[in-house]
């Protein structure tokens, strides 16, 4: 058996003549966190979204605890272990903190409709039990004195956070965050650093998108770059930073030049 | 935990016991029979609260179901087997008791099926054909889900005054009463005016005491997480395509359930309950009371059908709601009657009194 945590295997995804995710084939062993860089349009989300199951590839496959989970709809996926955050914050708006946290716990609900509105003693002690769960995240995120806010009424710092805190509710295995540090402060994303490295010592892998490269180059302990849907390189953060390849990429032809020479 | 969201409905509940006893005091138990009617009127509104306000699935067909469910129940408690009665098979039925022999108000006698055999073939068609139609369109969303469930009601609609067997324009009359436990039963004559009163009202309170307590689990706020953003609920594991189309079924037998109800409370229907016109008037009820908003809903649903069916609105009727449904939507699209607004206010006026 092949025991490589995750893994995509010549990934491929059109959008009309755009190939957005080109032959794309990566590895994440189990308790890293490995970051994915490039430039604008380079298919970062679209890549996200073929993992998650919100886009399924035209070609290509993907492995998780060396099991096909190419092509799976997001909440099968999501029940395999596998969450995600969204480039752009999706809260559910007018729902509470709480709410937003206890959503989280969905998958863990086993009570169906029947026994939902007969409010038999399962269906309320499960749920007693979820509100628990849902408030001891909020405790570790510190957010529990918010916790009965409506969700679009908080700073969009805290908003960041929730969503992270309401993936973390899944319990995955495999965590996705989607540029988490797009849009926050210098101490924000100092914070958040810290928080990206707590969810990896609590033995979940992180793949992150992230624009940020002092973050990037932080916490991450291998890097793949993407550009125009191609991964054109793939290694330890340092061997990344100093990749002409990337450097053309990122900064144009004539610095590359010069720190080449 | 979370008792105190029966409050409000031991609250309804000695409001409508207040109610009756007021008005058998002042002698106007007439408005009894209106109020019943309105309250099943209003089980379809509770059901599309449902769909609508919570699940955010908008159904203009919602008239068609509550016609598959009397119309069911009509043709089946009204076809006559009397001439079939040697038949093996209906003689088993009768030995199960699903066919019972009555008297018509002709003093003619007849055997048909019993209204209880009626009701659970009435919620089991309604069941798959709600399925059939929530399969092909609940991945539909905003106009295109609303042009599909208008096109259901139109094909309803067409079918009830087309085929002989519903009677065409006239529908379906001489229904029987149903007789539900020895005593009590749906029967619209006047000495059955209290009675059913409250047997309407017992229907209306479980239906919303299941509403509440469906709201309140997971698979209240995973619906209306749906509603909020589809896509994040989808990720975090809720299964939206099931829980839509569970809701969908749940609202078509809710409003099925009132329509067998007053049919037999009627001793008819006909096809005035199957328009475009009904399926809008609930959505605009909806709309009225606010929403994602059950009470506001239950309330808008027996003030308005009171008042439509005392005839407050004339010939006027359907623009009414009509004029509702135009206004909501550009006034209040969020509804009328939502929670936020009552805190504002109150939290207003509690700081006047303080102030
Ligand atoms: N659903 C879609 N339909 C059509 N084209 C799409 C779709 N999603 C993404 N694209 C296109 O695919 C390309 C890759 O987009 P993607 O969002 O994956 O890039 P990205 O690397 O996440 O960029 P950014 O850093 O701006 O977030 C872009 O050209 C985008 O316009
Ligand atoms: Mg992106």
């Amino acid at each position: 058996m092949d025991n490589t945590f995750f893994e995509t295997k010549n990934l491929h995804r059109f959008f009309g003549g755009l190939h957005a995710v080109n032959n794309v084939s990566v590895k994440v062993p189990q308790g890293q966190i490995k970051a994915v860089i490039g430039p604008n349009g380079a298919g970062k989300t679209t890549f996200f979204n073929l993992i998650a199951g919100t886009l399924w590839p035209q070609e290509g496959e993907i492995l998780f605890r060396g099991k096909k989970i190419t092509a799976q709809k997001p909440h099968v996926v999501a029940g395999l272990g596998i969450a995600r955050t969204f480039q752009t914050t999706r809260l559910f708006g007018q729902m509470t903190i709480l709410e937003n946290i206890m959503v989280g716990r969905h998958l863990r609900m086993r009570s169906g409709f029947l026994a939902c509105m007969l409010n038999l003693p399962q269906t309320w002690s499960q749920d007693r039990e979820s509100k628990a769960r849902a408030l001891a995240i909020l405790r570790d995120f510190g957010l529990l004195e918010c916790a009965h806010e409506t969700a679009s009424n908080l700073p969009f710092g805290r908003q960041r956070l929730v969503e992270i805190a309401r993936s973390l509710a899944t319990e995955p295995a495999l965590l996705l965050l989607d540029e988490p540090a797009a849009g926050l402060n210098i101490y924000e994303t100092k914070e958040l650093a810290e928080l990206i490295l707590k969810i990896r010592d609590q033995g979940i892998t992180c793949l992150v998108v992230e624009h940020d490269m002092s973050l990037v180059m932080n916490i991450s302990d291998e890097v793949i770059v993407l550009d125009q849907g191609v991964k054109i390189a793939e290694g330890p953060p340092r061997t990344i930073q100093r990749d002409p390849e990337v450097i053309r990429i990122y900064l144009g032809d004539d610095h590359a030049q010069n720190i080449e020479s | 935990m979370g008792f105190r969201k029966y409050i409000p409905v031991i609250v309804t509940a000695l409001m409508v016991v207040g109610l009756q006893i007021v008005l058998s005091l002042t002698g106007a138990t007439y408005y009894l029979t209106q109020i019943t009617m309105s309250a099943y009127y209003a089980l379809v509104v509770i059901g599309l609260c449902l769909l609508m306000g919570y699940a955010g699935q908008v159904s203009l067909g919602h008239a068609g179901f509550f016609a598959i469910g009397g119309y069911t129940s009509a043709v089946l408690t009204t076809c006559n087997l009397i001439a079939y009665r040697d038949n093996s098979l209906i003689a088993w039925c009768g030995s199960l008791g699903l066919v019972t022999q009555w008297t018509d108000i002709y003093g003619k006698d007849i055997l048909s099926f019993s209204p209880w055999a009626a009701l659970a073939a009435a919620l089991l068609l309604t069941s798959l054909i709600a399925v059939l139609i929530g399969v092909s369109i609940i991945h539909l969303k905003g106009h295109y889900l609303a042009m599909a469930t208008l096109g259901f009601g139109l094909i309803i609609y067409r079918i009830v005054l087309g085929a002989q067997i519903f009677g065409q324009a006239d529908g379906i009359s001489n229904v029987p009463p149903f007789g539900l436990f020895d005593g009590l039963q749906v029967n619209g004559r006047l000495p059955f005016r209290t009675q059913n009163y409250y047997i309407a009202w017992v229907m209306v309170i479980t239906t919303m005491m299941l509403a509440i307590n469906l709201i309140d689990s997971h698979i209240g706020r995973a619906l209306r997480s749906i509603h909020q953003n589809e896509e994040a609920a989808h990720s975090l594991g809720v299964n939206t395509y099931r829980c839509k189309l569970f809701t969908f079924v749940l609202s078509a037998l809710i409003a099925a359930a009132g329509g067998i109800f007053l049919t037999h409370y009627n001793g008819s229907i006909g096809p005035s309950e199957v328009t475009v016109m009904k399926s809008i008037r609930y959505v605009a009820i909806v709309a009225v009371g606010g929403m994602a908003n059950l009470w506001g809903a239950l309330f808008m649903g027996i003030l308005l059908n009171f008042l439509s069916l005392r005839g407050v609105f004339g010939s006027y009727d359907d623009a009414v709601f009509g004029a509702i449904l135009i206004g909501i939507m550009l006034l209040a699209p969020q509804g009328l009657l939502r929670k936020p607004d009552f805190r504002a206010v109150l939290s207003f006026l509690s700081k006047r009194s303080h102030g």
